[in-house]
């Protein structure tokens, strides 16, 4: 949301406190920096949060991630390497003024956000079918492999720092459609781009996220 | 291009008319004002629930009880502290003086028509008052008893409405947060020509540094109060120890905020003491570079400390100790700044306004809140102030005797500016007088108390304690009688108060004074004003400025 600039209403793209459009430009990219600072401390908070639980019960996160399937895990973070590729593309193709080729690239990022759902809604039905629901809904069935009543502290946090990522997702999903629209508005060229260029940082912040909550909760042990 | 747009006597408040021009305005000045007067409002309410809670403790107590003999129930105190604090840190103390007087002033400080995201601006109005709007919610419905800090694991299991209040408190978080991502951009983007770091208002300093701790800290908070929300929804387990969780992990990420919090109350306060001393002695501020850093320097040890309240949690003694030395470096900084202030009235030319009285009684106050934290800050005194009326008292002094003065005393220093009105001086400098009376007979026994054992919250206490629960209550009567003399002096001045005709009354050398008009315009100057000098030259400036006046 702080990228938001007047562009849309304004028809040289400058709002009327700006004294050039350098200024609006930069400041519209300082903005979005300093939130995304804002971002990090937001899940460090999270990450803080599964050392403190790992150091209490390194055999219960163990047994969780063991139950972790990297496979998937590994398909979701390429794809959303991808999706990071495919968002600068699409600020390098406003950039140079190519309107389709923006639009084209902003729509396989989207598709790649979607999938990227899919997977991981499909990863908690698995989990959800063993029992494994959220804190104290947590009851394994019979046949789950997992039966240790603590490793609900890590499903617990599994699904609120997954669940925290995914909701970002949404966010940027949302954004993504916004730009979409003024993209085929004809809103954005070479001048005017910043709209959009912060909504590419806003993706790759998602993808950094994940990139750290990946390891964390799948890989490490 | 500007001047053409705007006729002789046109300004920021009668540019455009209506409700709706105000509730959608971008124009930071109106923004400034909408949060002064909705944080009034709760200061107000806020206010009336802390007389409620000081009439109660002044009856008689425990021996000669009945069920009759008490105001309100326990209950019902739990939950009037809690509005009283919730409401207090979150919506007014917090908010305060960046949302009011960083808005209004911020821009015409730096030369700028405006903050850099003004519509960003409008958005973190109006989530404050969907936030706030929450924690009315729980006001109305449900109640809320955790106190204000909602500490677990009373907060997952007490039946009030910890969601719908820890919700509306993410939300304001929220519009801190955005507000301070506006003010840090505004302050490296938006400064008028000339105007380099060293020549910025310490107001700006101080706000710049106040946005960094709301940027950074912010978020955490945030992260905890969802988890507690998750933890009262689904039982998860990380700050519930039945559930295999740790409440002391629950302390360390709310302190993690909370202590920089106290610095986003105080910082902003600084600032404006800074402004006030040198307009109202007429001197350079001593020492302007030592200031300005010693603001950063506050905003980076704050991060460091949050430690200190958990000395008797159980945290490891080696953490306490840890805590309790860092603790001791934010003397510095803040030593800094109090001589400083100090040094600029030493042979300044001190006139005794209405902005100075209350600048007096804000170093006053301050220096008894900013000398008891350290009683707070030493481990072993600690262990025996901790959780009782000595640490009341000792918050009271630093947040109501530190900001909400500054905050007063600069609102009728820049009022001539805010309202193009004069107010009166005498009512202003009696108001000073009865709030700094009051202020005293009912903090300054609450120390006394808290040494001899009175705890915090309780609502009910023996017999030794009734004195200083009486002298107590009847001060905090005085200090409600001298803030309706501050707000009787401002409706005054509104209605029937003379038109202030010159744009610079203080004679102060700072922007937002020498080149605006008597009353901003919408786009707050005519032309771009060019800095060419500091904002305190007063030393150089002094005899021209008296010969004649703006």
């Amino acid at each position: 949301m702080s990228h938001q600039d007047h562009g849309a209403s304004h028809p040289k793209y400058q709002a009327h406190h700006f004294k050039t459009m350098e200024q609006q430009t930069s400041a519209g990219k300082l903005g979005m920096w300093v939130f995304m600072a804002q971002e990090l401390l937001f899940f460090s908070g999270l990450f803080c949060a599964f050392g403190y639980v790992k150091f209490m019960y390194p055999e219960a996160v163990a047994l969780g991630q063991s139950s972790m399937d990297w496979r998937l895990g590994t398909i979701n973070s390429i794809i959303l390497l991808v999706s990071s590729l495919t968002m600068s593309l699409c600020v390098r193709s406003t950039r140079s003024n190519n309107r389709s080729a923006a639009a084209k690239f902003l729509l396989a990022t989207m598709v790649c956000g979607f999938v990227f759902l899919a997977i991981k809604g499909a990863e908690w039905g698995m989990h959800f079918h063993e029992g494994y629901f959220p804190g104290k809904y947590f009851h394994p069935i019979a046949e789950a492999p997992i039966q240790n009543p603590m490793a609900h502290v890590f499903f617990g946090l599994y699904y609120v720092m997954t669940g925290m990522h995914a909701m970002h997702i949404v966010v940027g999903l949302g954004l993504m459609l916004w730009m979409l629209v003024r993209i085929v508005k004809g809103e954005f060229n070479s001048e005017n781009y910043v709209a959009l260029e912060n909504t590419s940082l806003f993706w790759h912040l998602v993808d950094i996220v994940w990139i750290f909550v990946f390891p964390l909760l799948y890989l490490s042990k | 291009m500007l001047t053409s747009h705007h006729d002789a006597g046109s300004n920021y408040l009668n540019a455009k008319k209506g409700f709706m021009s105000w509730l959608f305005t971008v124009d930071h000045k109106r923004i400034g004002i909408m949060y002064f007067v909705s944080i009034g409002v709760f200061f107000l309410v806020a206010g009336l629930f802390a007389l409620l809670l000081r009439a109660e403790l002044m009856q008689v107590r425990i021996p000669d009880a009945t069920a009759t003999s008490y105001m309100i129930s326990a209950d019902h105190y739990n939950e009037a502290f809690t509005f009283h604090g919730a409401i207090m840190v979150f919506l007014v103390i917090i908010p305060s003086i960046p949302a009011t007087l960083g808005n209004f002033l911020l821009p015409l400080m730096i030369g700028a028509k405006d903050v850099a995201f003004p519509k960003l601006n409008l958005i973190s109005y109006h989530l404050y008052i969907v936030g706030a709007l929450f924690l009315v919610y729980t006001v109305a419905f449900g109640g809320l008893d955790t106190g204000w800090t909602f500490y677990t694991p009373y907060s997952t299991q007490t039946s009030t409405s910890v969601i719908a209040a820890v919700f509306g408190a993410f939300i304001l978080g929220f519009a801190s947060i955005l507000t301070g991502v506006n003010f840090i951009v505004t302050v490296h983007k938006m400064r008028a020509p000339g105007m380099t770091w060293v020549r910025m208002p310490l107001f700006v300093w101080a706000i710049y540094a106040t946005s960094v701790i709301q940027v950074l800290a912010t978020p955490v908070v945030g992260v905890t109060l969802i988890l507690v929300a998750i933890e009262r929804l689904l039982g998860i387990g990380i700050f519930d120890s039945t559930l295999g969780g740790d409440p002391i992990l629950f302390q360390n990420f709310f302190w993690f905020y909370s202590h920089p919090a106290v610095y986003i109350m105080i910082l902003p306060a600084f600032g404006l003491v800074s402004e006030m001393i040198t307009a109202h002695s007429r001197k350079s501020i001593f020492g302007y570079k030592a200031v300005a850093i010693s603001s950063i320097g506050i905003a980076v040890i704050g991060f460091f400390v949050w430690g200190h309240h958990m000395f008797t949690s159980g945290q490891s003694a080696l953490a306490s100790v840890f805590f309790s030395l860092l603790t001791y470096g934010v003397a510095v900084p803040t030593a800094i700044k109090v001589f400083s202030w100090v040094a600029t009235l030493y042979k300044g030319s001190i006139s005794f306004t209405t902005p100075m009285c209350y600048t007096f009684v804000f170093l006053f106050l301050f220096l008894i809140g900013g000398l008891t934290g350290i009683f707070l800050g030493a481990l072993s005194t600690d262990v025996h102030l901790h959780n009782t009326y000595f640490v009341v008292a000792h918050f009271h002094y630093v947040m109501m005797g530190g900001t909400i003065i500054a905050w007063i005393g600069a609102v009728f220093h820049w009022w001539p500016k805010m309202t193009g009105k004069k107010y009166s001086e005498t009512w202003g400098i009696i108001s000073s007088v009865v709030v700094f009376i009051g202020f005293n007979l009912t903090f300054f026994p609450q120390f006394v108390m808290g040494t001899r054992g009175m705890p915090r919250r309780y609502y009910d206490y023996l017999p030794e304690y009734y004195n200083f629960h009486l002298l107590s209550s009847i001060g905090s009567f005085v200090l409600a009688i001298g803030l309706f003399i501050v707000l009787f002096t401002w409706l005054h001045s509104i209605f029937y108060g003379e038109k202030e005709t010159r744009s610079n009354p203080w004679r102060a050398k700072s922007i937002d004074w020498t080149d605006t008009a008597v009353v901003p315009i919408e786009h707050n100057f005519e032309k771009q004003p060019i800095s060419s000098h500091g904002p305190y030259e007063f030393d150089e400036l002094v005899k021209p400025a008296k010969a004649g006046e703006h």
